[in-house]
C-alpha cells in the first residue's frame, strides 16, 4: 500500500516540508487542528503535528492508536521542543511497565 | 471470595474441573505472552527514545535556521516561493506483526532525490535551499520515529489490556472454579455419609 505523508501546523514551521515534498496543512489554533485532523486522517497515513497542536488534542489523538494507520507522530516546531514528545513516551512506558526505565538517570 | 452459584452435582463439579484447567492453562500462557511482550517493549522504546532525541534536536535546528533564511526574504516572496510543492513524497505502508499486535511498517519509496528544488533560485536565499534538503534529508528518520512511536503506543495498549487480563484469571476467575469446586466436593461428600449413615441405621433396624 502507498502511504501519503502530511504536516499540520503553523505556516512557518511547516513551510520547508512543502519544499521537501510532503503535503502541508496550515492550522493556528487547536478547533482548527482538529478539523483538519478530521479531514486529512482519511486520505493520509502518516501526519506530522506540531507539538503546540498535539498538546491540547492528546485526548482526541488517543482515538487513532486503536488502528495501525494513520501514523500520527508530533514534532517540535520552530520554536524549539517543548518536550511533549517525550511526556508521550512516558506516558506509554508508565503504563505498559509501571517502572522508568529510560529517565531514572 | 464468592463461589458462583450453580448446584452440588457431580456434573457441575466435573464442568468446572474442565473449566479450572483451562482456566490455569490460559493464565500460563497469558502471562508468558505478558512476559515476551514487555521485553520487546523496552527494546522498542529504548529503540524510540534515540529516535526522538535526535529528530527532535535536528528539526528544531533546521526549523530555526529556515525561519532566520526566510527572514531575509519579504514574507510574500517567501510565500510564492513556497508555493509550488515538489513530488509528492510517497511512502510504502505494511503492517507487521509484533506478539499479534498489528503495527505500522513505513518504508519511504522512491526517492527521487535530484537535488532540484521547487523554487527558482533567485527567488530565495542559499541557507533556505540548505534546510530545505536537510528537512528532506530528516525525512526517513521522522517516518522511523513515527513508526517507532505508533508501535510503542499500540503495544502498550496491548500490554495494558493482557495485564488486566492476566489479573482477572488469577485473582478472580480462579480463585472461585477452586471455591466452588471445593464446596461442591464437600457437600458431595457430606452426601455420601449421609446415605451410608442411612444404610447402617437401615441394616441396624433390619437386624433387630
Amino acid at each position: 500500500m502507498t502511504g501519503k505523508i502530511a504536516i499540520i501546523g503553523d505556516g512557518d514551521s511547516i513551510m520547508v516540508f512543502r519544499a521537501a515534498g510532503v503535503a502541508t496543512f496550515p492550522a493556528e489554533n487547536e478547533g482548527k487542528a482538529r478539523e483538519v485532523l478530521r479531514k486529512v486522517a482519511k486520505d493520509y497515513q502518516i501526519i506530522f503535528l506540531t507539538e503546540e497542536l498535539a498538546k491540547p488534542l492528546g485526548e482526541f489523538l488517543k482515538r487513532f492508536d486503536e488502528e495501525p494507520y494513520p501514523v500520527i507522530l508530533s514534532i517540535p516546531s520552530q520554536n524549539g521542543s517543548t518536550g511533549h514528545g517525550t511526556e508521550l513516551l512516558k506516558d506509554a512506558m508508565d503504563r505498559a511497565l509501571g517502572v522508568d526505565i529510560l529517565f531514572n538517570n | 471470595m464468592a463461589r458462583l452459584n450453580v448446584n452440588p452435582t457431580r456434573m457441575e463439579l466435573k464442568k468446572l474441573q474442565a473449566r479450572l484447567t483451562t482456566a490455569v492453562r490460559g493464565h500460563k500462557l497469558l502471562k508468558d505472552k505478558s512476559d515476551e511482550m514487555v521485553r520487546r517493549f523496552t527494546l522498542i522504546i529504548k529503540e524510540n527514545k534515540r529516535l526522538r532525541d535526535a529528530v527532535e534536536a535536528e528539526l528544531s535546528e533546521t526549523l530555526r535556521q529556515f525561519s532566520v533564511a526566510r527572514s531575509v526574504t519579504p514574507a510574500y516572496r517567501a510565500e510564492t516561493a513556497f508555493a509550488m510543492p515538489s513530488v509528492a513524497v510517497k511512502a510504502d505502508c505494511g503492517v507487521k506483526s509484533v506478539m499479534g499486535v498489528e503495527v505500522p511498517q513505513i518504508e519511504l519509496a522512491g526517492e527521487e532525490d535530484e537535488g532540484g528544488l521547487p523554487y527558482a533560485y533567485p527567488e530565495i536565499t542559499s541557507e533556505a535551499d540548505y534546510s530545505v534538503t536537510r528537512a528532506a534529508a530528516l525525512l526517513p528518520k521522522m517516518i522511523a520515529l513515527a513508526e517507532t512511536e505508533k508501535t510503542v503506543r499500540m503495544l502498550a495498549e496491548e500490554i495494558e489490556r493482557n495485564k488486566r487480563r492476566v489479573n482477572a484469571l488469577e485473582y478472580v476467575m480462579i480463585p472461585q472454579l477452586e471455591e466452588t469446586i471445593k464446596y461442591i466436593k464437600s457437600k458431595l461428600d457430606e452426601n455420601e455419609r449421609a446415605a451410608v449413615i442411612r444404610l447402617m441405621k437401615v441394616k441396624n433396624k433390619a437386624d433387630v
